[in-house]
């Protein structure tokens, strides 16, 4: 199995480092940065000081050169806007996002894997139609809109929840509610497919010929096969949630990382903005590679070779 | 030792079992009204194509079928034991305990998540109070029984470190963690290199013989029939057309079908040096809908008008067939009637 | 004595339906399949025809007429939906809205489709350098948060509709690739492919006339999911005020406008939001639809 780590390992920092390539030179896509910071009423002269100030009189691969090696030991520079070093303004950030983002994983495991392995049990049952309606409309529902009717429901007509603000737990739940429901559907989906395939299996056949009763059949033998590639989907999703944390945490005003990425991208404050694309890639390149490596424990299969 | 036991009551008894399973384009009369008797101890091989219903029957004995399954019958008792009648819970108690069954894939038979130690120990655990050692105990005495070396190490192992072989060794092993009263084996050594079919085959006739097992064998393979068998079942598009004791049916097969079949292979003594092989024309009629009569018809060379109609249950017991003719056309083939 | 065999209603022998038949009877048996198909059509015909649909003039500013409520809350013929905070007509702005909609989604899934396609089928053609390089190009893109740099991209270069379209195209080639790149490796090992190397057929030949029609069932498939993808993500940016700009009538940018006013007017954010809603899931049934009737057996 160490050799099969490293060489993930290995993979996964050559897609780090591309990407962080990528994200850095995105940011020359205007074609002069100093003229995009500068703002549209700025003189030349103006746009002339700040490319000196900034260093973008440079080639751009020195620049890469020096802003990764920087970044590498945590120096992501300073932003534009708040004046402030990006890495601890994105650090002060980072917990609010971490919050959402576990509570929305687990908040669409608990109602995605119990409801796929009930749809699984029971084909064409209510609760596997309710089950399909809920995984078809969660991946139409535009997760900004389903945020502000919550909002408009839940914070200010019923008035049971705040309706914006993450100060205390209960801000957290509109929040995790609308970012659990994006990841749910996925997951959902995996989770039936796989237990009706398990289910199907020979070895499914085996156990109730041995006498297992029915919960043992379920759990202990079809469960514990079904839920292997959900576990790795689940990883997955949490790296693609934190990047799509941006719009839930915009509708919310969750002053989380996203809400900084929002803030940034409006401001033109492109080291900020660098640095977090990087950050929400490396999250999803760790959660991927976790996902791998907890793939691989949890399938003897693959443990053993 | 068939013949002593005739008159003791059978370990199963099988009337007029039935299975039908509904279907978009009618009703699929899968297995129709067949009856059989097992005695302790014995073993019974039911032959035929596939598709005839043979795996049906075994799991509708265990009870495991798919819901969408009708199983209906006028008698199927184990050991005084009403299986239709049976509670879920009464079935779970006998199934893995008193008949145990082998299943014909043993790549996928095994579940991929745990060792063998774990599934061997599961399968006596379900059903005795023991601890966890004694049923290791128990299940190194058995690897090593089915002739596992290093039986102790391999308890660790997963399903897919050991060869299609060993799996089903592993699967004989937990067959008989309970030590059952009836096996049943259903084309255990199909999905195995045929080096190896003849050696997991010998083991477990050897040892449901040593432990005393009474074994149903499915198979379509009548060389493996001639060598283990003690009574036949011919098995024909869901009905059973002759059952007897082995020696009978292979000396003086009464049903057409049953002819047909043994024509298809080579046997000793009977089949000439460079005589061509028989084969049975035509192909199994589907069983959607309404059947009538014999389902041989349409393919055998004695076929009359009264095909289509009742058919005669002949012969005496133990050895019995289902045909219009009273000597099963045996006449008509020049064969003693 | 003996019988005719043919009469024998045993061996009836059934003559099984066309392919054809098959399709058309699983099409008009699938009910999902058929509601997106319906809804995708009709927006698809009242964006083609929104200049002769829409009652106003999407863009016509009327501020002596804010606001004013849709028919069912007590509004008038006048204006069914109502009126925006500037006067603007809500139901004509939703019908030039599909227009963007379907553009966007349409042409992005398009520019996608073909980069991912290309990439996807030579990776499981060719195999070997070509497909490690291809697999490494899906991880790295994988690995960048869609939204944020989609954000970032339009903030820099501007929030035209080219420029929208441009990014989601360039961004969401990844399932194309995955999806292709599977199908062909599949197709790939079939024995006609083998013989049509065998019969010495050039390699593009052998993509386009054995692999391509093998394959061109899963491709429709994610062109649909890939466009309501695309359609869902435009909203967001342009929701977001990254996206579409205003006044173009984008039906993200609707929601974005009618939420400063959602506490005393919840209409203006859930009309959009339903219609959106409903665009999205018309066109995911229809992709999940094709699949269905196409490949019944792939169904998960």
């Amino acid at each position: 199995m160490l050799p099969f780590i490293l060489k993930r390992l290995g993979l996964a920092a050559l897609v780090a480092f591309t990407v962080s390539f990528i994200s850095f030179s995105l940011l020359f896509l205007s074609g002069d940065p100093a003229a995009a910071l500068a703002g549209e009423t700025a003189s030349g002269e103006d746009i002339e000081a700040i490319r000196r100030l900034y260093g973008f009189d440079r080639p751009m691969l020195v620049q890469y050169g020096e802003w990764l090696f920087q970044a590498l030991r945590g120096d992501f520079g300073e932003s534009y806007y708040f004046k402030l070093p990006v890495a601890s303004l994105i650090a002060d950030r980072l917990s609010v996002t971490m919050t959402l983002g576990v509570c929305g994983i687990t908040f669409a495991l608990l109602t995605a894997v119990p409801l796929g392995v009930v749809a699984a049990i029971r084909p064409n049952s209510i609760i596997d139609r309710i089950a399909l309606f809920l995984s078809v409309a969660g991946q139409a529902m535009p997760s900004f809109w389903f945020g502000l009717i919550l909002i408009v429901l839940f914070g200010i007509k019923l008035r049971w929840l705040p309706p914006s603000g993450a100060s205390t737990w209960q801000h957290f739940i509109m929040p995790t509610i609308v970012l659990g429901y994006y990841a749910m559907p996925a997951i959902m989906r995996l989770t039936r497919a796989g237990m009706l395939e398990v289910l199907n299996s020979d070895y499914i056949r085996t156990a109730r010929a041995k006498g297992a009763g029915e919960g043992r059949v379920l759990f202990k033998h079809a469960l514990r096969n079904a839920i292997i590639p959900v576990v790795s989907l689940a990883a997955v999703q949490m790296g693609f949630m934190l990047g799509g944390s941006i719009v839930v945490e915009s509708v919310f005003a969750l002053h989380g990382a996203g809400y900084l990425a929002w803030e940034s991208i409006a401001r033109n404050d492109l080291p900020t903005v660098q640095a977090l694309i990087l950050i929400f890639s490396m999250f999803y390149i760790i959660f991927t590679f976790l996902a791998d490596v907890l793939n691989a424990w949890l399938d003897p299969r693959m443990r053993s070779s | 030792m068939s013949q002593l036991q005739e008159n003791a009551k059978p370990l199963l008894s099988v009337r007029g079992l039935t299975l039908d399973i509904p279907l978009a384009s009618g009703t699929l009369h899968a297995v129709r009204g067949i009856d059989f008797d097992l005695h302790k101890g014995e073993t019974l091989c039911i032959v035929g194509e596939s598709g005839s219903g043979k795996s049906l029957t075994s799991l509708a004995i265990m009870g495991l079928l798919e819901k969408n399954i009708r199983r209906s019958a006028q008698t199927l008792d184990f050991d005084g034991v009403d299986l239709i009648g049976a509670s879920k819970r009464q079935m779970r108690t006998l199934r893995g305990n008193r008949i145990a069954m082998i299943f014909q894939e043993p790549m996928t038979s095994l579940n991929p998540a745990y060792t063998i130690g774990d599934q061997l120990v599961e399968a006596l655990r379900l059903h005795r109070k023991v601890s966890n050692e004694e049923a290791r105990a128990r299940a190194v005495e058995l690897l090593e029984k089915v002739g596992i070396t290093a039986a102790a190490s391999r308890l660790g192992q997963y399903p897919h470190q050991l060869s299609g072989g060993l799996r089903q060794r592993v699967v004989i092993a937990m067959a008989l963690m309970c030590e059952p009263e009836l096996i049943i084996a259903d084309e255990p050594t199909t999905a195995l290199d045929v080096t190896i079919q003849a050696q997991i085959l010998s083991l477990l006739v050897d040892l449901t013989k040593e432990m005393d097992v009474a074994m149903i064998l499915i198979t379509h393979d009548l060389g493996v029939v001639a060598r283990v068998a003690d009574k036949v079942g011919v098995m024909y598009a869901g009905a059973l057309v002759e059952t007897g004791p082995a020696s009978e049916v292979f000396g003086a097969p009464m049903h057409p079908y049953t002819r047909g079949l043994l024509h298809c292979i080579p046997q000793p003594g009977k089949t000439k040096r460079g005589e061509k092989l028989g084969t049975i024309p035509g192909i199994v009629p589907s069983l959607i809908g309404e059947v009538q009569g014999c389902a041989f018809r349409t393919r055998c060379p004695h076929v009359v008008e009264a095909c289509r109609g009742e058919i005669p249950e002949r012969g005496t017991p133990p050895h019995e067939f289902l045909c219009v003719h009273a000597d099963g056309a045996r006449a008509a083939e020049g064969e003693p009637a | 004595m003996a019988l005719q065999p043919t009469i024998d209603p045993l061996l009836e022998e059934i003559s099984g339906p066309t392919p054809r038949q098959i399709l058309r009877k699983r099409v008009r048996g699938h009910m999902g399949l058929l509601f997106g198909l319906g809804v995708v059509l009709l927006l698809v015909v009242v964006a083609i025809l929104a200049p002769v649909l829409a009652p106003h003039d999407p863009y016509l500013q009327d501020l002596g007429n804010r606001m004013v409520k849709p028919i069912f809350m007590g509004g008038t013929w006048e204006h069914p939906l109502g009126t925006d905070h500037l006067g603007r007509d809500y139901l004509s702005r939703l019908i030039y809205g599909a227009r963007v909609s379907l553009l966007i989604g349409g042409v992005a899934a398009l520019i996608s489709g073909v980069i991912g396609t290309a990439m996807g089928v030579a990776a499981g053609f060719f195999g070997g350098k070509v497909d490690a390089v291809v697999t490494f190009l899906i991880n790295v893109r994988l690995a960048m948060p869609v939204v944020l740099v989609a954000l970032a991209v339009v903030a820099i270069m501007g929030g035209s509709l080219q420029v929208v379209i441009g990014v989601l195209g360039l961004l969401l080639w990844d399932r194309f690739a995955v999806v292709m790149r599977a199908s062909t490796l599949q197709v790939r090992q079939r024995e006609y492919v083998s013989a049509a190397q065998a019969i010495g057929a050039s390699t593009p030949r052998v993509i386009l006339s054995e692999i391509m029609p093998n394959i061109v069932n899963n491709l429709i498939v994610i062109v649909t999911l890939e466009m309501a993808h695309a359609i869902l993500l435009e909203a967001a940016l342009s929701f977001l005020g990254l996206g579409v700009q205003p006044p173009t009538p984008s039906w993200g940018l609707m929601v974005s406008e009618g939420k400063n006013m959602m506490l005393f007017e919840p209409w203006l954010v859930l009309i959009p939001g339903v219609v959106l809603f409903v665009l999205v899931l018309a066109i995911n049934l229809m992709g999940d639809g094709l699949r269905d009737v196409t490949a019944p057996e792939s169904r998960s």
